[in-house]
């Protein structure tokens, strides 16, 4: 094929293209997304805004503080934005508050092709359409776990027993990370132990709390043992750091999000020894749990109730466009993506493995927010040594039930 | 000036401080005294990638017309101030009773989110303030003795630490007493202790806070002795010179009695501010060992869920702390006046 030709070819390529995507068929409306920023969500946003042209304007809002934004913005009449991405935690507070719109009839009329595990429903009612999955997993290096002489650990009994081994082994003195920042990175490392243990959070039926027992203290011990494998500033790191230490090669083993295995696989910001030795697999059980102690999360899109039906509508049939498999191919190994086309890749292998192992979802329920927000605040002390498990757990159930009278939750 | 004129000259900023600082405070002590409505909690079936689960989720029907009944909640009173997330009073009344010894009933007390905060703060406003005002002094003493050239660039360097943004200025800080930091590792290498870290006890996060906080004001210490100096009567300098006052006699009897009225102002100002303590918190993620009133309200509205109830509680229970702060310079600047006026 001559260049010439091959030009043209691209050109009716292009062209055939903005002619199929300008308006995706629609005749007016404006859409505006807010959510999170990875690189998944940015490729959507990017697909949604294929469909703007003839009378259709898209645009966007990427921004990793879309929960603080969410609800006020939802809340306002008109509403400030017409679609959310959002997730399986974050979608509570918009049920709870009726700020977005159910969504069967628009995807009766536009969505005919999605999955019917794609729909979230809640009474029946599709409140959402989710389009990747995302878990804590644990990464480790190969090369160090061989050098210590053990094997790639399935619980975390075997993570704390590799840890010391590596540690007397000299190779590494803080070979453990994970995203432990006080508040609610911390929190939902208790939330993986606490369910991994077979715990529930709230007396069945009601939004009494339930974590201070056997359970939760044998969570907290784990926890512990954990921290004193990491780096004395713990308590400070989030996902970026224990990413950062990762790319380092500071840390042999970390409990880190799915959604970061793209950023550290990658052949930016690390050697390629690091990279090459980095393992992803399933979250490990505990004591003697037979379930991964870990919480499974999708990411999905919403639309607000606040906007017009044509605003709705045509964010819906954007958002179907950014979540197309045309889109998912372009960006196959930026996430799991539960959209059909999807190939699994060496980034998606610890949140699948975890995923099979039967992983709970992260409660989907209207007080769990103010659990976690306790559970942040009241922890440190423990994990520090200033106080006892269950001096600490008996702290967090107080702290909610403060913060569940003032919203109505319990009397 | 007549009463008239007086009244058309300050309307404009009096209107201001209404609309922008007297009805927000109303507002914020309306809201403090409610709480939300009971919400009205259903189990539904729901379903998603993952499976289906029975959950308890909100009747947002039943809940709506509740809300639209009482727009502002439900009324509560004091409930709000006197819970285990601010006066804790039930609590601390248990810790009183069942006390192990003083030391006992103040840890119990330092276990509550408010009593937490307030004995970081307090700590912080008064150990910052005096040392503030202290390292202020002395660097406009040092730069008022330089030479003319050398005068605007130490102006300009001493007053950097004001310039940069708080939160900006403590990130970089942080990063740089990491333990793979350039202070960081200098400390290590100084104490030979290789496992030192600036973030991971509390007395060393305390300490770090605290030099940030002198740090970032000091500049503007400075900056008003240093105007204030320039305001020194030269007579009664030369006075003091030729009866043989050395420089220290000179400062302690001449320079710092006409400098009283600025230490008073910056006291107030930096009272106010340090209670305030929030941005060195944030940058130096510093919530585990150290957290502040304000600290308080910001995780209050940053959580999944925001409780402006509790957090306009504990706004008021602010408000009243800096008035208890100030009240003894106020007293005596209302004397002070009154004393001029008979």
């Amino acid at each position: 094929m001559s260049i010439k030709s091959k030009f043209i070819l691209s050109a009716a390529a292009v062209f055939l293209g903005t002619t199929a995507y300008a308006g995706c068929g629609l005749s007016g409306g404006n859409v505006s997304i807010l959510g999170n920023e990875f690189a998944a969500i940015q490729a959507v946003a990017e697909g949604a805004k294929q469909c703007a042209g003839d009378g259709v304007t898209v645009e966007s809002n990427l921004n990793k503080d879309y929960r603080e934004l969410q609800v006020a913005a939802l809340t306002a009449n008109p509403a400030q934005y017409t679609a959310v991405t959002t997730t399986n935690a974050a979608i509570v507070p918009l049920l709870n508050s009726d700020l977005i719109r159910p969504l069967d009839e628009l995807i009766a009329k536009h969505g005919q092709h999605l999955s019917k595990s794609q729909m979230i429903t809640v009474d029946g009612k599709v409140m959402a359409v989710a389009f990747m999955a995302n878990a804590q997993h644990l990464f480790i290096r190969e090369d160090i776990l061989k050098a210590a002489g053990v094997k790639a650990p399935q619980t975390y009994e075997e993570v704390i027993a590799a840890g010391k081994a590596i540690k007397d082994a000299g190779l590494l003195q803080y070979p453990f990370a994970t995203t432990s920042k006080t508040g609610w990175d911390l929190a939902q490392e208790f939330v993986n132990m606490y369910l991994g243990h077979g715990g529930s959070f709230f007396k069945p039926g009601t939004a009494e709390p339930n974590v201070n027992n056997e359970t939760g203290v044998a969570a907290l011990n784990t926890l512990k043992e954990l921290v004193a494998l990491s780096n004395p500033d713990y308590l400070t790191f989030d996902s970026n750091a224990v990413q950062a230490s990762w790319e380092a090669g500071e840390v042999a083993m970390a409990h880190l999000w799915g959604s970061r295995g793209t950023g550290i696989l990658d052949d930016e910001g690390s050697t390629a020894e690091i990279v090459g030795n980095t393992a992803l697999i399933a979250s490990p059980t505990v004591g003697g749990g037979s379930t991964p102690a870990s919480t499974l999360w999708w990411d999905g899109f919403v639309i607000a109730s606040n906007v017009s039906d044509e605003d709705a509508e045509a964010s819906f049939v954007a958002m179907v466009n950014g979540i197309s498999p045309e889109v998912v191919k372009a960006n196959n190994d930026a996430a799991v993506w539960l959209v059909k086309g999807y190939e699994p890749s060496p980034a998606s292998a610890g949140v699948s493995a975890t995923a099979t192992g039967g992983t709970k979802p992260y409660p989907m329920i209207p007080f769990m927010g103010l659990m976690h927000t306790a559970l942040g605040a009241e922890l440190t002390e423990f994990l520090q040594g200033s106080e006892s498990a269950e001096q600490a757990l008996a702290d967090a159930e107080a702290s909610y039930v403060a913060a569940a009278k003032e919203k109505g939750f319990l009397n | 000036m007549r009463h008239k004129t007086f009244f058309w000259f300050i309307l404009p900023s009096l209107a201001a401080m209404i609309l922008f600082i007297a009805l927000p405070l109303v507002s914020v002590v309306i809201q403090s005294l409610h709480i939300e409505h009971e919400q009205v909690i259903v189990t539904t079936e729901n379903c998603g990638p993952f499976g289906c689960t029975e959950e308890s989720s909100v009747d947002t029907e039943a809940t709506a017309a509740l809300r639209a009944e009482q727009p502002l909640g439900r009324f509560a009173g004091l409930t709000t101030y006197f819970d285990r997330g601010h006066l804790a009073t039930a609590e601390v009344a248990e810790a009183w009773r069942s006390r192990d010894g003083l030391g006992g009933f103040f840890s119990a007390l330092y276990n509550l989110p408010f009593y937490k905060a307030l004995a970081f703060t307090l700590t912080y406003t008064f150990l910052v303030t005096p040392l503030v005002i202290v390292l202020g002094l002395m660097i406009a003493l040092g730069v008022n003795r330089l030479t003319p050239v050398l005068k605007g660039p130490t102006i300009f360097v001493s007053l950097l630490p004001m310039i940069i943004t708080p939160l900006i200025g403590s990130l970089i800080l942080f990063w740089m007493i990491d333990a793979q930091g350039v202070i960081g590792k200098t400390l290590q290498w100084l104490f030979d202790d290789p496992d030192l870290s600036l973030k991971a006890s509390p007395v060393l996060t305390w300490i770090t806070l605290m030099v940030y906080g002198v740090w970032s004001s000091a500049p503007f210490a400075f900056v008003v002795f240093y105007a204030g100096l320039q305001t020194v009567n030269s007579d009664s300098i030369e006075a003091a010179m030729i009866d043989g006052a050395t420089r220290w006699q000179r400062i302690r009897y001449v320079v710092i009695p006409h400098l009283t009225p600025l230490v008073v102002f910056i006291s107030l100002i930096q009272l106010m501010d340090n209670f305030r303590v929030f941005e060195p918190i944030v940058g130096f993620s510093a919530q585990a060992n150290a957290t502040s009133l304000s600290y308080i309200i910001f995780a209050d509205m940053r959580s999944d869920i925001t409780r402006f109830n509790s957090a306009a509680a504990t706004s008021v229970l602010t408000v009243i702390g800096v008035a208890i702060l100030l009240s003894p310079v106020l007293v005596r600047t209302w004397r002070d006046f009154k004393g001029k006026a008979a």
